[in-house]
């Protein structure tokens, strides 16, 4: 079984993590690009959605994702499940303090 | 035939299993200092865990020694008020961070889960060593903030106050906290991973032991609730360094924020400390009731729902904070369901005794008191779920008494439990029955003296974190002083008479108390280094005393 698991983990090539590390590099200069422009309502969903696209590069390539078996996958998608139960109860409070009564 | 009191006579039928092993064991093959400092062996772990957490527990013992005497007189004449607050702070960090979220999953989860599931030691054993060293290096920075002056945020770190005013070394114990963290993080990765990928062959998910079902569910909240806490307190310490504003109102932050993130961890932190002592109580109930556990898949997946619950009820702690009331009953209806997973456990276990041959050896008095505490605890936080009523209760000494019922009532109780019934697998010695009783019981006399008439006291009106209180408090203060030292002695007694046994103890056999597990039935007492001789293959369910009397009796 673990043999199983450790033929799928082929490093890939140095110019795919290059190639990943130069994205990276750009999405954050476009995070600070656009945190000096003004959106209005959409500032926080566009740095968000940036990020976003970095945290699954990270976790895609650098993090062996692409390769990783099935149970991996089910980690790391309950791990981004419990992330959402986070925000999402919380953003709960926040979004109905104005509501009345 | 080594004998374990009244219950040899019932016991002994079973207890020639493996037998008593004079040879190599993991205690005897190797005594240098720096075979143990090195060990990758998971039991050798587990008692370095042992000994670091339990003189953790007794500086956080003492501490609360301090603030029970304090409140022995309204006035404030024994520690000053801000001594005080550096006390229960103190008192909180140590006994939460360092002594009950390790305690059963770091001591006997490293000891027992490779024994219980057939493996010769967890997935990584080398992870497994430098968690220890992590919690180890954790403790010394938190000692190390403790010594240059203490904190006196309380062990909530509640902001603005710890990001702004507090000039304690708040930052040096959130050091120490992010460390001890990830000892955390990397022992529930390591039990995951042991659990998924070592079983022995016929070790079904529903073959395992109730106590891997518990520590499988815990290393999953550690997993994935510890970050949540990391990152939250390298928020607080970049706020406060570099004054970027994340909590503080006047740099635009909200400090409600840190409420959610901490509670989103803290309160599921508290599951990380009971799901084990619900597991050991499984085990504990089913081998001294001769009975199959009534409801093993019910039980199992309550452990898991616990888990989850955990995750989702964390606002109950802010009801009072300004959070939405909307919000706020969306929180107070989810407290309640978990309620049902916990019920579900209970009443299995009520079940499970029904129709039993019941034995009273020691880990069975401390399961008893377990059962007791943990359901007056459970059910005084129904209380707290309600809106209404926690409007009344919230922060008076009721929320004390309520979660010290739980974690100290139902977790410590467990962790005894827990101690005393696995100590001849993990020493080869019996310690004396006699005083084992004695101290369970002393120990549920004196917790109950301590912290029923805090229920009271927190009914009435008493707030906690002060140092003095006014005059008509006086008289359940004293009941609560007088139950601590009470329930010091029950507490001491068995760094006494265990140590004892360790050294001079009848020797165990495999099997003293006729436990159906594969740590039982398949090792010598204490384990040989590599656990098993061969590779156990499981045929049964973990719990099959029924089968097992019967053809003692046909014999």
């Amino acid at each position: 079984m673990a043999t199983t698991e450790h033929s799928t983990h082929q490093p890939a090539a140095l110019s795919l993590y290059l190639l990943t590390f130069g994205m990276l590099m750009f999405l954050t200069l476009l995070t600070i690009f656009a945190g000096f422009q003004n959106f209005g309502m959409w500032s926080t969903p566009i740095a968000l959605g940036i990020a976003a696209v970095k945290a699954a590069l990270v976790v895609v390539i650098f993090m062996h994702g692409y390769s990783s078996s099935p149970l991996t996958w089910i980690i790391i998608l309950a791990s981004m499940f419990f992330l959402t139960i986070m925000l999402g109860l919380m953003l709960s409070d926040y979004m109905s303090r104005g509501w009345a009564m | 035939m080594a004998t374990v009191g009244l219950e040899s006579k019932t016991f002994e039928k079973f207890a020639d299993v493996v037998g008593h092993d004079d040879d190599l064991n993991y205690l005897n093959h190797d005594h240098s200092v720096l075979s143990w400092l090195f060990t990758l062996d998971h039991k050798r772990i587990g008692l370095l865990y042992l000994v670091t957490i339990t003189l953790m527990f007794l500086l956080g013992g003492a501490l609360a020694g301090a603030i029970r005497l304090e409140l022995l007189t309204p006035k404030g004449d024994f520690l000053t008020a801000d001594t005080y607050n550096k006390a229960f702070t103190a008192h909180g960090i140590i006994m939460l961070f360092f002594f009950l979220i390790p305690s059963i999953p770091a001591v006997l989860g490293n000891f027992l889960v490779p024994l219980m599931i057939g493996a010769k030691d967890v997935a990584f054993p080398r992870l497994n060593l430098f968690s220890y060293y992590l919690y180890f290096a954790g403790s010394v920075i938190a000692l190390t903030a403790l010594l240059l002056g203490g904190v006196d945020t309380g062990w909530t770190f509640y902001t603005p106050f710890s990001s702004t005013y507090s000039n304690s070394y708040v930052i040096v114990m959130a050091v120490g906290l992010f460390v001890v963290g990830f000892s955390s993080i990397l022992t529930g990765l390591n039990f995951i991973i042991t659990v998924h990928r070592m079983r022995c062959p016929g070790l079904t998910w529903f073959r395992l032991p109730l106590f891997i079902w518990g520590i499988y569910a815990t290393s999953v909240v550690q997993l994935l609730g510890t970050p949540v806490i990391a990152v939250t307190l390298g928020l607080l310490g970049v706020e406060r360094t570099l004054g970027v504003g994340i909590f503080d109102p006047r740099l635009g932050g909200d400090p409600i924020l840190f409420q959610h993130l901490f509670w989103f961890y803290s309160h599921p932190a508290v599951y990380i400390m009971i799901l084990p002592s619900l597991g050991v109580t499984s085990e504990v109930i089913a081998t001294f009731s001769r009975k199959n556990v009534f409801g093993y898949h019910i039980i199992a997946f309550s452990s898991i729902a616990i888990a989850v619950f955990g995750f989702i009820v964390w606002a109950h702690h802010m009801f009072t904070t300004g959070i939405s009331p909307y919000a706020a009953m969306v929180f107070s209806l989810l407290t309640f369901s978990v309620a049902i997973p916990s019920g579900i456990k209970v009443f299995s276990w009520l079940a499970t005794m029904y129709g039993g041959s019941i034995s009273f050896g020691t880990p069975m008095i401390y399961a008893f008191g377990f059962l007791g505490l943990f359901t007056i605890g459970g059910m005084t936080g129904l209380f707290l779920s309600t809106l209404g009523t926690d409007i009344h209760l919230h922060d008076t000494y009721f929320i004390v008494a309520h979660f010290h019922y739980i974690m100290v009532g139902g977790a410590i109780m467990g962790y005894m439990a827990a101690i005393h019934y696995w100590w001849p697998k993990m020493t080869g010695r019996l310690y004396s029955e006699f005083w084992g009783k004695l101290s369970a019981g002393i120990t549920f006399i004196g917790f109950n003296f301590t912290f029923f008439p805090q229920f009271i006291l927190g009914y009435l009106g008493m707030p906690r974190r002060y140092y003095e209180y006014p005059d008509e408090f006086q008289v359940l203060n004293v009941f609560s002083t007088a139950g601590a030292t009470i329930l010091a002695v029950g507490y001491l007694m068995p760094l006494v008479y265990m140590p004892y046994s360790f050294f001079f103890g009848e020797k165990a056999n495999s099997n003293p108390y006729g436990g159906s597990t594969l740590e039982w039935t398949n090792t010598t007492s204490p384990p040989s280094p590599h656990n098993f001789e061969k590779t156990p293959v499981v045929t049964e369910e973990p719990y099959h005393y029924h089968a097992k009397e019967a053809a003692v009796v046909s014999h």
